[in-house]
């Protein structure tokens, strides 16, 4: 009997297994991207050197020698420039999130505007989303920062809006109280309203879906933030002593004061998004399909209550996936802050890069933060995307 | 941001083949980085060209270099953006109203040249506030531009008056003087030349403005090269010595064809009528008189952009000549 060699598969070479190849050419392509790498941060290590440049971050312990005009942190020319930059970001982060609040509400308003019905309105809107979408953030931002500054009059010459309030080509001034330990339970008061407000909410849900009684969580919630407050205040006998500027010398002193910068800055930034915005929730509205309303209608829900309980939370999966780019782009947009002399972290990053020479450094600090500040903006998002997304049963 | 950005990607270009000297001949121009406006220092005409004290010390090593004042390439650089400017490679030179000092010199990378300007920090006030003297300006806002020595300097000197103030810090100088002359700061700091020449240049009405006489400060702005070039260095140093020189020896744009058949020794080295001194610079013979006669000596570019002859009608001060009771001397050019 003649032997039968079986013709097992045998393995092919290792050069011609699709498997290994696939795999060597992943480690392959890998391996000379962090060559690459490799070699760009020696080449600069070794440049910088030789050029007699310094580097690392020792620079952050320095004294920055430098002034800020406006910051929410205490700061003076004394502090290190790791302060200097902490203002730079503490002002970024204050007008990224008051900008998002604000577009978000302007941009809401004026996605509903331009679907309504009075013909007047839908136009004006319109108007408004063409215009402010089509011109550059710089250009918009040069011009409001002109007409911040330029409309209004020196501070001797001040206009008093209401008593204390008072607008001039340094911004508008207005009164702040005092601090006062009242306050700190104020805020705990309303934060316990909060929390109150939200468990009434769900209770009242689950006895509507129990019994089919409503109850007016919106009234309940609002007394329940506002009131808790309200008797902390009234219980510690009202204090209440206003901050009021007065012109000294050159300048107002007391009180706060919002800077032209700033208020170009947030007016710039919060028109730009909010065209975007509405064109966003324009979009996301449109995409409920005319039947839902019909059903709606149909079981006999007023127009506020379709919006509120049909439409919109359909459309809202439809809205904030490319919502969240708007806040994205709006925080970074807030760089743009350079160009009128806001403080924001570029502004201030920039100045420390030049006294220090240490531009790797910096902008790496830089594209650090911004990274940060996007993901954890994208991460909120997304988490709030999962809560209104289409629960599947 | 930008210039940030080049500095890291330039630096990771291999180091350049070779001295700025060389680069510069091939690529037959010099990249000349200039403030973006500064009236009689650099600023471009209405057909764009840059004309002003600190264009023509880049005109001066152009002749030196190339026979031919006009192989310049002028790039416009903010007080930011001009140091990384530099460092990546992107200039050859800074002629940019730059304050010579230590960190400078060191930890950025930079060396100067000599120094072209003499100059001190001062103040510009409309003259309605009725301002005397710098120590009235308590708690008064003030329009800065960032990057520069200026503004440490006006935070150095309130911190040491114990005095309060508020910046306004903006990057580009059209903007910060907008914001000046349109009533944002109550006052404007800078080098004295630089707002004589604003107040003259730019003030809707220039009697309107007063610049303060006290200097808070010593500014001696120099052109800047980078460090580690000791050859292109010393052309910098030797074409701006000579064109000081042919001051002090009485050579001008007018007469250095007479000059150079002159017997003095001292002149015949430095026109090249005895050749050696271009030699050693690795630059032809008539350097330095392709300086002067193209661009001139040192008190006619300071007269002709800054001095009587000029709108701004600056004093020599203390950038006459040394033997006139300033601070301008040559090093000798032996």
């Amino acid at each position: 009997m003649a032997v039968q060699t079986v013709a097992t598969p045998s393995r092919p070479a290792p050069w011609r297994d699709p498997k290994i190849r696939a795999i060597a050419v992943q480690v392959v392509f890998v391996a000379v991207l962090a060559a690459f790498v490799a070699f760009l941060v020696h080449n600069t290590i070794v440049n910088l050197r030789r050029q007699n440049i310094a580097t690392g971050f020792g620079f952050l312990d320095r004294e920055a020698a430098f002034g800020i005009g406006e910051s929410l942190i205490p700061y003076s020319p004394a502090d290190t420039y790791a302060r200097a930059f902490l203002v730079g970001l503490v002002n970024t982060l204050y007008v990224s999130a008051l900008g998002i609040v604000l577009a978000t509400l302007l941009g809401t308003v004026m996605g509903l505007a331009r679907l309504s019905s009075n013909w007047l309105v839908a136009k004006l809107a319109a108007i408004y989303v063409e215009t402010f979408r089509n011109i550059p953030l710089a250009l918009q931002l040069l011009f409001w920062w002109a007409l911040l500054r330029g409309s209004a009059p020196p501070p001797r010459e001040a206009w008093e809006l209401l008593p204390g309030v008072f607008i001039s080509n340094r911004g508008i001034t207005f009164p702040v109280p005092f601090a006062e330990a009242a306050y700190f339970w104020m805020a705990i008061a309303f934060a316990a309203g909060l929390v109150v407000a939200f468990a009434v909410r769900r209770w009242a849900k689950r006895r509507q879906e129990r019994t089919g009684q409503q109850f007016p969580t919106g009234w309940a919630g609002l007394g329940l933030a506002l009131g808790l407050p309200a008797i902390v205040f009234l219980g510690y006998g009202l204090p209440l002593r206003l901050d009021v500027p007065a012109l000294r010398g050159f300048n107002f002193a007391g009180g706060t004061a919002m800077s032209p910068e700033f208020g170009a800055l947030l007016i710039g930034l919060v028109v730009y998004t909010g065209t975007f915005i509405a064109e966003i929730v324009r979009a996301g509205i449109l995409a409920v399909s005319w039947g839902q309303s019909e059903a709606a209608m149909a079981l006999g829900l007023r127009s506020g209550q379709r919006m509120r309980l049909v439409v919109l939370p359909q459309a809202l999966r439809v809205i904030i996936p490319p919502m969240t780019s708007e806040y994205l782009s709006l925080t970074k947009n807030s760089s743009l802050a350079v160009i009128i002399g806001y403080p924001d972290l570029v502004s201030i990053a920039n100045t420390t890069l030049n006294q220090t020479g240490q531009a790797v450094e910096g902008i790496a600090m830089i594209m650090a933060v911004y990274l940060a500040i996007s993901l954890l903006i994208s991460l909120f998002m997304n988490l709030y995307n999962r809560a209104v997304a289409l629960v599947e049963r | 941001m930008a210039a940030g950005l080049a500095a890291a990607l330039g630096s990771a270009v291999p180091a350049s083949a070779g001295p700025t000297l060389d680069k510069v001949k091939q690529a037959g121009a010099i990249s000349c980085g200039v403030p973006t406006g500064i009236p009689g220092f650099a600023q471009p005409d209405n057909q764009g060209k840059y004309t002003g004290f600190d264009v023509d010390i880049c005109r001066a090593i152009s002749a030196a270099v190339f026979g031919d004042p006009d192989k310049v390439k002028y790039v416009p650089l903010t007080a930011q953006q001009r140091f990384t400017a530099l460092q990546s490679g992107e200039v050859d030179i800074l002629s940019n109203n730059t304050t010579w000092t230590l960190l400078r010199d060191t930890t950025l990378g930079l060396n100067f040249g000599p120094v072209v300007f003499y100059d001190g920090q001062g103040f510009m006030v409309p003259k309605k506030l009725n301002v005397k003297t710098a120590k009235e300006l308590n708690g008064a806002t003030i329009c800065v531009q960032p990057g520069t020595t200026t503004e440490l300097n006006l935070a150095d000197y309130f911190r040491g008056n114990k005095m309060e103030f508020k910046p306004v810090v903006i990057e580009k100088i059209d903007e910060v003087y907008a914001a000046f002359f349109s009533g944002r700061c109550d006052v404007m700091t800078g080098d004295g030349s630089a707002l004589a020449a604003q107040r003259i240049g730019r003030a809707p009405n220039p009697e309107d403005y007063v610049v303060l006489t006290d200097r808070i400060s010593k500014e001696p702005l120099a052109p800047v090269v980078r460090h580690g070039d000791e050859e292109w260095h010393d052309v910098v140093d030797w074409v701006v010595y000579a064109m000081m020189e042919a001051e002090e020896k009485g050579i001008t744009q007018k007469n250095v064809d007479e000059m150079a058949k002159s017997d003095s020794p001292d002149i015949k080295r430095m026109l090249g009528a005895t050749p050696g001194m271009g030699k050693a610079l690795n630059l032809d013979e008539k350097w330095a008189y392709n300086a002067v006669k193209l661009v001139g000596n040192y008190g006619e570019i300071f007269d002709k952009h800054l001095g009587l002859g000029s709108p701004l009608k600056l004093e020599r001060g203390y950038n006459n000549l040394w033997s006139k009771g300033g601070l301008i001397y040559a090093m000798p050019i032996r």
